[in-house]
């Protein structure tokens, strides 16, 4: 096995970890403030090692997330595509910020995943109508520090690219 | 997947470029293509099908640990909870056995009486318990996950009841799950009547948990608080006279040209952990013990028709054509040629 495909394990398993939390029952009060896990992590490994996550990943992540939600085939897929991309375009400037402005591009990027998730559904007339819709972006903003750190240290010890 | 240089061994100078860009450009339109087909052509029936497969591991494991989590809190309570639970359920059970003595008796009277009719108003329904798998799905439409499908007879547009009505009908099958939208899902509406006096309305859910619309009411029609509505069986999907709601508001607005009315779901529909999915079976046909001058059916009385049916304008006729026939008074007396059911 060459260096390139070393440690894809602990990638994979992350990306199943998110979708597994993205899963995870919770109170109903606290759905709404759910982070949006799957992006959070595609945005990490775009960001981290860009070379081997892309658009290509970020997109079957979406389709299982659209599996998984019920939504329209496609909606989040297109929604975590766009993502990615941007992450990848921004990925020398955003490992150099601080972590306070990179946790402020993540919180960005999925304002802007919602943005097209919300297009998407208002065009079906299905749009929620409630405020809460962007708690998300706000939780994965605080979020990102402790999923930064823990991924980072996974993909040390295990992610042979750096 | 594949990585976006999938036989290079040095890493990258550019992973951005011609290549990710085009990239994304396809998958945007695949995404759009995908969108637009499953929205308008509803042809990835079998698709999601399998993909649900796909992530039912995951599905299975999230369940699991919820299901542990339950059952040691139940197997770490205490002794004294367990009998309380177990005295409460056994007067639950006398007071539904006395109940369904009671219900056997009205069974089979309404069954002469249908029979007395000739009417063939029989619609066979069976049963099929499905629980929830407790995940959670978008909180911002009431969808839920069962587990059972299209293996176990599930189908599309299927309803879903639980102990106490409606719940909710079937929205995309899988193998071994399927996804139901509940009544409260703002995109669901649902055809009722109100079981008083039985005027017909929709019932349309709001997004939240305990509260329907009941959209387009005159203001001076006969809805009271407290009435109860079952479903009018005429969207075809669901079976009638399964209670629904109970109106809890009627407000008469001088502005608006209807009445705001609301009401409470009947079911417990964030709580139910088991549910029935009702398998409308079309109706055998006649081995009951049917009258002999049943084969005379439907003898022409030359009367008019909606002056017999009660109600004709406001209960929902039955889906079967004869119930619109006037009862025979006699059924011996003047058997004339038969003559095809529905004049109407």
């Amino acid at each position: 096995m060459s260096a390139r495909y070393a440690g894809g394990w602990v990638i994979t398993l992350s990306l199943v970890s998110a979708l597994l939390l993205t899963l995870f029952p919770m109170p109903a009060a606290a759905q709404v403030y759910r982070p949006e896990w799957v992006a959070l992590v595609v945005i990490y490994w775009c960001l981290a090692v860009p070379e081997r996550v892309g658009v290509g990943v970020a997109w079957v992540m979406g389709i299982l997330l659209d599996v998984i939600s019920g939504s329209l085939l496609g909606q989040h897929a297109l929604a975590l595509a766009v993502v990615a991309y941007i992450a990848l375009k921004l990925h020398r400037q955003a490992r150099l910020f601080p972590l306070w402005q990179q946790a402020f591009m993540v919180m960005l990027l999925i304002i802007m995943e919602q943005m097209l998730n919300l297009w998407v559904q208002g065009i079906i007339g299905q749009a929620p109508r409630s405020w809460k819709y962007w708690l998300p972006a706000l939780t994965s903003m605080l979020l990102w520090p402790w999923v930064f750190f823990l991924l980072r240290d996974l993909r040390r010890r295990y992610v042979a690219s750096e | 997947m594949n990585s976006p240089f999938p036989q290079r061994h040095m890493k990258p100078l550019f992973v951005y470029g011609p290549a990710t860009s085009l990239r994304l450009v396809i998958l945007c339109v695949a995404s759009l293509i995908l969108m637009t087909v499953d929205h308008r052509l509803h042809l990835l029936g079998e698709v999601r099908a399998g993909l649900s497969l796909a992530v039912y591991p995951l599905h299975y494991m999230v369940d699991l640990a919820a299901r542990v989590s339950h059952w040691t809190g139940e197997s770490l309570s205490s002794r004294n909870t367990l009998l309380d639970q177990n005295t409460g359920l056994r007067e639950q059970n006398l007071l539904l056995k006395g109940q369904l003595q009671k219900f056997a008796a009205l069974e089979t009277e309404n069954k002469r009486l249908r029979d007395l009719l000739q009417s063939s108003l029989q619609i066979h329904e069976r049963l099929l318990v499905a629980e929830l798998l407790q995940v959670d799905m978008d909180p911002f439409r009431h969808q839920i996950l069962l587990n059972k499908g299209s293996r176990d007879g599930v189908k599309t547009g299927q309803p879903l009841l639980d102990a106490d009505g409606v719940m909710g009908q079937v929205l995309h099958v899988g193998p071994l799950t399927s996804t139901a939208v509940l009544i409260t899902d703002p995109s669901h509406a649902l055809p009722v009547q109100i079981n008083r006096n039985g005027l017909r309305a929709l019932a349309v859910g709001t997004g939240s948990f305990n509260r329907l619309d009941i959209p387009y009411i005159s203001k001076n029609a006969d809805v009271l608080v407290g009435d109860l509505l079952v479903t009018s069986g005429l969207g075809g999907r669901f079976p009638p006279s399964y209670p629904v709601a109970t109106i809890v508001a009627v407000e008469n607005q001088p502005g608006l040209s209807f009445a705001r009315v609301s009401a409470v779901p009947a079911a417990h529909i964030e709580r139910s952990r088991e549910v029935l999915l009702v398998v409308t079976e079309p109706a055998p046909p006649k081995v009951t013990a049917a009258p002999p001058p049943a084969v005379s059916t439907a003898p022409s009385v030359p009367a008019t028709p909606a002056a017999a049916a009660p109600r004709g304008a406001t209960a929902p006729p039955a889906p079967a054509a004869p119930v619109t026939q006037p009862p025979p008074v006699a059924p011996e007396i003047s058997p004339l040629p038969e003559t095809e059911g529905p004049i109407e």
